[in-house]
């Protein structure tokens, strides 16, 4: 392997360009990096020297934070670009920015962007590493991989669980991740949402439900979906209350549901939309596991991006 | 030395709607812009020969939905371009729509464009202009004045911006009676496709962007239809993607209503399996269907349903598709890989034969137009215009479209390895090789133009190898 071959950084876009190997490889080395964030100086030297810019066209605080949080963990250096401070407003186009940011040397690009593909495309134009930090409706690896973390780490595995995913499955790049990552690691996928929200081309394969009542009572796992006030006025439901009338996850209907069934968001939650307070801050609700796992797979997937290998040791970097 | 005038084609075989010859090996003889002579075993002195053996020989091609830019973006094509590349493409005619800038909504803009294009070398232009004025959907175009211009007004059509509001589309409809105009629609119900990047279905879930549904065109496919009926009107439905608008449409044609369609060769070729999310190549208005649509579409041209291959040619620049897909424009080249991909797509699957394949590029569109003989539809007969094409349906080439001599790029056959060839075009009884050509080789390398710098076209002027060779 020559030396530019051996610098080029390892990207990923969605989760099926990972092997089911090489999740467990990902969560193995998360579960490595998690022991970091409890320590009392909670930082190793893995990826020191190493520039990882966070890229995002579009507005985010929860991951672009816990993208900075994780890279500062591993010592890379993080530069924070946000579209609405940079040249994009000036029109500058979005090749002009990468190979901006590329000529000046940086490591990997965390990428988050507004149009479906456009990390896909960012990558053909660098030899950075480009990690998708959700791009549209199309993909959002990292938060299904920490998904899948959480859930490992509260139930053991996800082989012959059966989660449902629950809200705008239509509009949700969380929605077309998860089904990706809960099914390579042998879950049962089944989607439950209003017909408007349910998207044209599933599958043929695929278990869904406009009823969530139907599947209320076989489900382990509850995957609510953030719902958008605007689906509102784009006439895709009638109102609020309605929807949250037909698939709020609330304690009555948590009530008819398995004992040990459990409750997840990606957050932000709209309370009282999709899920009740109650539900929210009662104990089977996962989501502020969700976030703690998220710190760990980001440090993971850059360790993998940059430089560490399936099978190497997360530990000494 | 040989006669200036004459060029003398020899073995080819013919294949003609128009005059019903269907494969008979036969010799023509041009003379100045016209055919002099067709027979078996022309003897002529004094005359430049080419030999066609192997090749079939029909009239030029013509293609009634082309966009070629000029006026406003001469950065992607122009008249001088899209012309030469047509002809390049096997198209001796071809029909521009109205979405220039500004649009072709009155004489003097279809007049402009009929005089550049008739300067120089290159394909017939005849214009389609718009069916309302700024192409807004409100008040209608002076049709009866752009259609007596000089601006070869053949046709009315909104293209991209189909008009909405189906009253202005009847009074259309109506108006264009008085001279028994045909209205050329781009079937598609903006409330629908609203937003949407590729065919909704497994496409727009797998790729994550919003879905543009078939319904959109079969909406106004319907509509559409019951209008033409009502009014007696004649209509073509433009770049047809979808199986249920073949089914109304061979409804209609067998209840009488006087409806005319087209149908691209992506259409014809693809389908929303090869949409690549990251390749905005591939992103077209109407969006590539699924492969019952196709099948459906082959079908439809095979048995005539579908009157016409268009290749709704529309370039864009570099800058514009380099970008990501939701933010690119709609729309691919076509002119010249349309021969291929239909060879490709049609003659290989057994779907049409070539004799077929040659009507629906010369007499369905010159029927579906109503064109005048005299300005497209001669056909290969004695004294007829000489605008031919040469062509072998088998031989295999590997599209580059570096060679094209369209100004523009945005080609999904790039670099596709296809069936069907164009050799040669003669335009007005003028030589033209496209890149590739193994015939150029007969005319000598110093006859070959400016070689790769004008795009590998031979020009060899008007019967006369050789003294007008640098004359492009």
């Amino acid at each position: 392997m020559d030396a530019a071959a051996a610098r080029r950084g390892r990207s990923l876009i969605d989760v099926d360009q990972l092997t089911p190997a090489e999740v467990h490889w990902l969560l193995d080395t998360a579960r490595s990096f998690e022991e970091v964030s409890r320590r009392a100086v909670k930082k190793v030297p893995a990826l020191r020297g190493r520039t990882v810019v966070n890229l995002f066209f579009e507005p985010s605080t929860r991951t672009r934070i816990s993208f900075e949080l994780a890279a500062k963990r591993l010592s890379a250096d993080v530069v924070n670009f946000a579209a609405a401070a940079s040249s994009v407003v000036k029109g500058e186009a979005l090749k002009d920015t990468v190979l901006t940011l590329q000529a000046m040397g940086v490591d990997a690009l965390v990428v988050r962007h507004p149009c479906s593909g456009a990390p896909g495309v960012i990558d053909g134009w660098t030899d950075a590493a480009v990690i998708n930090a959700g791009d549209g409706m199309h993909a959002h690896p990292t938060q299904a991989l920490l998904d899948c973390y959480a859930l490992i780490r509260r139930i053991g595995c996800l082989q012959d669980k059966r989660i449902a995913i629950v809200g705008d499955i239509m509009h949700s790049r969380v929605a077309r991740s998860c089904i990706k990552a809960f099914t390579m690691l042998g879950a049962e996928v089944v989607l439950v949402a209003p017909p408007t929200l349910m998207p044209a081309g599933l599958p043929p394969e695929t278990r869904f439900s406009y009823v969530l009542e139907d599947v209320l009572e076989d489900c382990d796992v509850f995957y609510l979906l953030r719902l958008q006030t605007e689906r509102q006025e784009e006439g895709l439901i009638p109102s609020l209350r309605e929807y949250a009338a037909a698939y709020q996850m609330d304690a009555r209907r948590l009530g008819r549901a398995r004992p040990h069934a459990l409750v997840m968001h990606p957050g932000p939650i709209n309370r009282g939309v999709e899920i009740s307070a109650e539900v929210a801050d009662g104990p089977r609700a996962v989501m502020l596991d969700q976030v703690t796992s998220g710190l760990a797979v980001r440090m993971a997937v850059l360790f993998m991006a940059l430089g560490g290998k399936e099978g190497g040791d997360a530990e000494s970097g | 030395m040989p006669n200036r005038d004459r060029i003398l084609l020899r073995g080819a075989k013919l294949i003609c709607p128009f005059s019903g010859l269907r494969g008979e090996t036969l010799d023509i003889l041009i003379s100045g812009k016209r055919i002099a002579e067709i027979g078996e075993g022309i003897e002529c002195a004094e005359v430049f020969a080419l030999d066609l053996s192997g090749l079939y020989l029909s009239p030029g091609w013509l293609d009634m939905h082309v966009h070629l830019r000029e006026p406003g973006r001469e950065d992607e094509e122009t008249l001088a371009s899209g012309r030469l590349a047509a002809l390049s493409g096997g198209f001796t005619a071809v029909c521009c729509m109205p979405n220039t800038d500004p649009p072709v909504d009155c004489a003097a803009v279809a007049e402009e464009i009929a005089a550049r294009a008739s300067e120089g070398t290159g394909a017939d232009v005849f214009c389609v202009g718009a069916i309302t004025v700024g192409r807004k959907g409100g008040r209608m175009v002076e049709m009866d004045r752009m259609r007596s211009s000089a601006g070869r007004v053949v046709a009315f059509s909104d293209d991209g911006c189909c008009v909405q509001d189906a009253g202005v589309m009847r009074r259309a409809l109506e108006y264009a009676r008085r001279f028994d105009g045909l209205i050329i629609d781009h079937c598609e119900d903006h409330a629908l496709s609203s937003g949407g990047q590729v065919r909704e279905g497994p496409c727009s879930f797998r790729l994550g962007l919003r879905g543009y549904p078939s319904m959109a065109e079969e909406v106004m496919v319907a509509r559409d239809l019951l209008l033409a009926e009502h009014t007696g009107s004649r209509i073509h439905l433009a770049h047809l993607s979808s199986a249920r608008s073949v089914e109304m449409l061979r409804a209609a044609r067998e209840r009488g209503v006087r409806v005319t369609a087209e149908v691209t060769p992506h259409h014809l070729f693809f389908t929303d399996e090869d949409v690549d999310g990251l390749d905005p190549r591939f992103k077209v208005n109407p969006p590539l269907g699924s492969r019952e649509d196709r099948e459906a579409l082959r079908r439809a041209l095979a048995d005539g349903v579908i009157d016409a291959v268009a290749t709704d040619h529309a370039p864009h620049s570099l800058e514009e598709k380099e970008v990501e897909f939701e933010r690119a424009p709609f729309g691919m080249i076509g002119l010249e890989s349309a021969f291929s991909a239909c060879c490709t797509a049609l003659l290989e699957s057994g779907s049409l034969d070539v004799f077929a394949l040659v009507e629906r590029l010369t007499a369905g569109p010159a029927r579906a137009l109503g064109l005048d003989p005299r300005l497209y539809g001669e056909g290969i007969k004695k004294g007829a215009r000489a605008d031919l094409v040469a062509f072998d349906p088998e031989a295999e080439r590997v599209v580059d479209a570096d060679d094209f001599l369209s100004f523009s790029r945005n080609c999904p056959f790039d670099g596709m390895r296809l069936k069907g060839k164009v050799e040669l075009t003669v335009k007005d009884g003028k030589l033209f090789f496209p890149p590739g050509s193994r015939l150029s080789g007969s005319i000598g390398e110093a006859r070959m133009g400016r070689g790769r710098a004008c795009g590998s076209v031979a020009d060899i002027g008007c019967g006369a190898p050789g003294a007008d060779a640098d004359d492009v």
